[in-house]
């Protein structure tokens, strides 16, 4: 039988990485994710020989991964907020490149250097193309430390598999908070060659080259008909999204990641007090769940969308439900946390009781 | 006898004395005429050629006129964004270490925007060749003034020349890298000359041979570079002004060798 782990979430993120069989870790610290340079720092190399190196900022950390994740191997970083502003460029080279990669954000409250508590205010920068460039990355929101190890195996599946950029996009509170977490067996360390890499050149194929500049527009704009193409097929074949108590319910409760399971508490309070309430958690926040909240619109009679932030999400919610039913919102921000008092008290007063206008 | 079968004739194998490296590619050079990076792409092929590393060889382009170094160098090549080719580099050493892995790179890249990888992958002693070239000037973009610009050199960002209390002094980034201990061999080349070209691809395969023998730091190799386009010069002529302008002040040779390490 398996065994459980009392872990925190950075650690538990961390040994996943370990486990799934990444080469190689670039990164630089900050709160609230440094441990997850500390955990692989201690454990990694010795384990399977994984290369962790911590660079001298985020910006020589995304490069150095583009440089390793152009030899085919599996290669990660991960940093918080102000850190993966920096990565940016370098996330839209990769993109373009088409490198396969895991890039985590242990989000935390901003705008500038902001808090070290946990946030959701980097929903816009990691879901709608955080650098320049029209282009996408598959971000996963982990709402327990078990889906901060789950996902990372599932991210180097997908990175391969679309030979794209993965974002886990999780926050400071699931980073640090310890919970039980079952762990996946090893999976050993091996290359996955399949003719694009820059490895060194056999006399049998020409030279590889990994780049992003495409300078005439006809060939650039090939390229991006490509990637969109591809970022079609994501959309068609990687949503995932969990429903909960939605069959019968009159409102939904939506919130990604940790305040998923707030807004979870939040409509079993309203159940309790007779309340239809059910909850719509996305799970991949790119590709967007637009289907589910458009079908379970028909159903309702309104949205409460709650996230640590000022209303970001939100904005995908809207054009998912396209106007049927009506969408409110409540948020902290800053580095607040919301209770689940909090949201049934929004939810009764500007879903429910009836507003004035 | 017709003019073809005269040629035909002289086209021997016994006759041959200058041919493309087979690390070239086919592609034509798109640099200006007198530009010193055809020459030095071409000692780079030369040197694979001559020590057989083609498959083993991992390049490193920058952002700068040398962009499309990969269209020229018949290696596996990965394009940098501007000032992160030694990061890159280090990225790729790290998880191929039997690989030989070089960036290329422009004095604007290098030591402007990229200083901080500069140092710190020469500070790590990553095993990594990098090759810099100083022509004290931004190419691609037009000839804006660069870290490298000598004092009341004109560029279009310094029309009046560069007032070094107001835009700094140009920056020996060289015989900063040489001082720190993660690099075993940092030399000043040029290739304006013969001679000097000759030095140049032996500083560049002495490189190679130490990243292939010992895992003992960073080689880097400065070579300093014409820009007769924005220079406004001829090629003549913009060698004669790096002669008698760059010259003494990045003063060329070695300027750290394996040999004087403890």
């Amino acid at each position: 039988m398996s065994k459980l782990k009392l872990m925190k979430g950075n650690e538990a993120l961390a040994e996943a990485a370990i486990r799934a069989g990444c080469d190689a870790y670039f990164g630089y610290p900050i709160t609230p994710q440094s441990e997850v340079l500390e955990y692989l720092s201690r454990e990694a190399n010795k384990r399977t020989g994984m290369t962790v190196l911590q660079a001298e900022s985020e910006i020589a950390s995304i490069n150095m991964v583009y440089g390793a994740a152009g030899t085919g191997k599996k290669i990660m970083t991960s940093s918080s907020s102000p850190g993966i502003s920096l990565m940016q460029e370098g996330i839209s080279y990769i993109a373009c490149a088409e490198l396969p990669c895991l890039i985590v954000n242990v989000n935390r409250g901003g705008p500038g250097l902001g808090t070290i508590q946990p946030a959701q205010s980097d929903y816009f920068q990691s879901v709608k193309g955080g650098g320049h460039g029209d282009y996408r990355l598959i971000v996963l929101a982990p709402s327990t430390v078990q889906e901060m190890s789950d996902f990372v195996k599932l991210a180097f599946e997908l990175a391969f598999k679309y030979r794209n950029p993965i974002m886990i996009l999780t926050d400071g509170a699931l980073g640090q908070m310890m919970e039980k977490v079952e762990l996946f067996e090893q999976q050993p360390r091996e290359d996955i060659i399949t003719g694009w890499e820059t490895i060194g050149k056999p006399e049998d194929r020409p030279s590889n080259v990994i780049t992003s500049l495409h300078i005439k527009p006809d060939k650039m704009e090939e390229i991006n008909i490509h990637l969109q193409e591809k970022y079609k097929k994501m959309e068609e074949n990687e949503v995932r999204v969990e429903t909960i108590d939605c069959d019968d319910a009159d409102y939904i409760i939506t919130g990604y990641g940790l305040v998923a399971r707030i807004c979870t508490k939040a409509a079993q309070l309203a159940r309790d007090k007779g309340l239809k309430v059910g909850v719509i958690r996305p799970i991949t926040l790119f590709p967007f769940p637009y289907k589910t909240y458009f079908d379970i619109a028909d159903n309702v009679k309104g949205i409460l969308d709650v996230e640590m932030n000022a209303g970001q999400m939100i904005e995908d919610v809207r054009l998912a439900v396209n106007g049927k039913i009506p969408i409110e919102f409540y948020g902290r921000m800053g580095g607040m946390v919301p209770t689940p008092e909090e949201i049934l008290e929004a939810l009764e007063t500007k879903l429910i009781g009836g507003k004035d206008e | 006898m017709s003019e073809q079968t005269i040629i035909d004739e002289i086209k021997t194998e016994e006759n041959l004395v200058y041919k493309k490296p087979e690390a070239l590619k086919d592609t034509p050079f798109h640099y200006c005429p007198g530009c010193a990076h055809g020459v030095v792409h071409r000692l780079i092929a030369e040197v694979i050629d001559e020590m057989g590393i083609q498959s083993e060889t991992i390049g490193v382009a920058p952002v700068g006129c040398s962009v499309f170094a990969y269209n020229y160098i018949d290696v596996d090549m990965t394009e940098a964004a501007h000032g992160r080719a030694s990061a890159v580099a280090t990225g790729i050493k790290r998880v191929l270490p039997d690989r030989l892995v070089f960036s290329y790179q422009g004095d604007g890249d290098l030591a402007a925007i990229g200083t901080g990888e500069t140092i710190h992958t020469c500070n790590r002693g990553e095993n990594v060749l990098i090759i810099f070239i100083n022509n004290g000037i931004y190419g691609m973009t037009g000839g804006q003034m660069a870290p490298t610009t000598l004092e009341n050199m004109k560029s279009t960002t310094t029309p009046f020349g560069r007032d070094v209390s107001v835009m700094g002094y140009p920056l020996k980034i060289t015989e900063l890298v040489a001082a720190l201990p993660g690099t075993q061999y940092v030399t000043r080349q040029a290739v304006y000359k013969p001679g000097l070209v000759r030095k140049t691809k032996k500083a560049i395969r002495k490189s190679f041979e130490l990243q292939k023998e010992n895992k003992n730091g960073t080689c880097f190799i400065e070579v300093v570079a014409n820009c007769p386009s924005n220079w406004k010069m001829t090629p003549v002529e913009s060698n004669k002004w790096l002669e008698e302008n760059m010259l003494p002040f990045y003063q060329l040779g070695d300027i750290k060798t394996p040999n004087g390490r403890k």
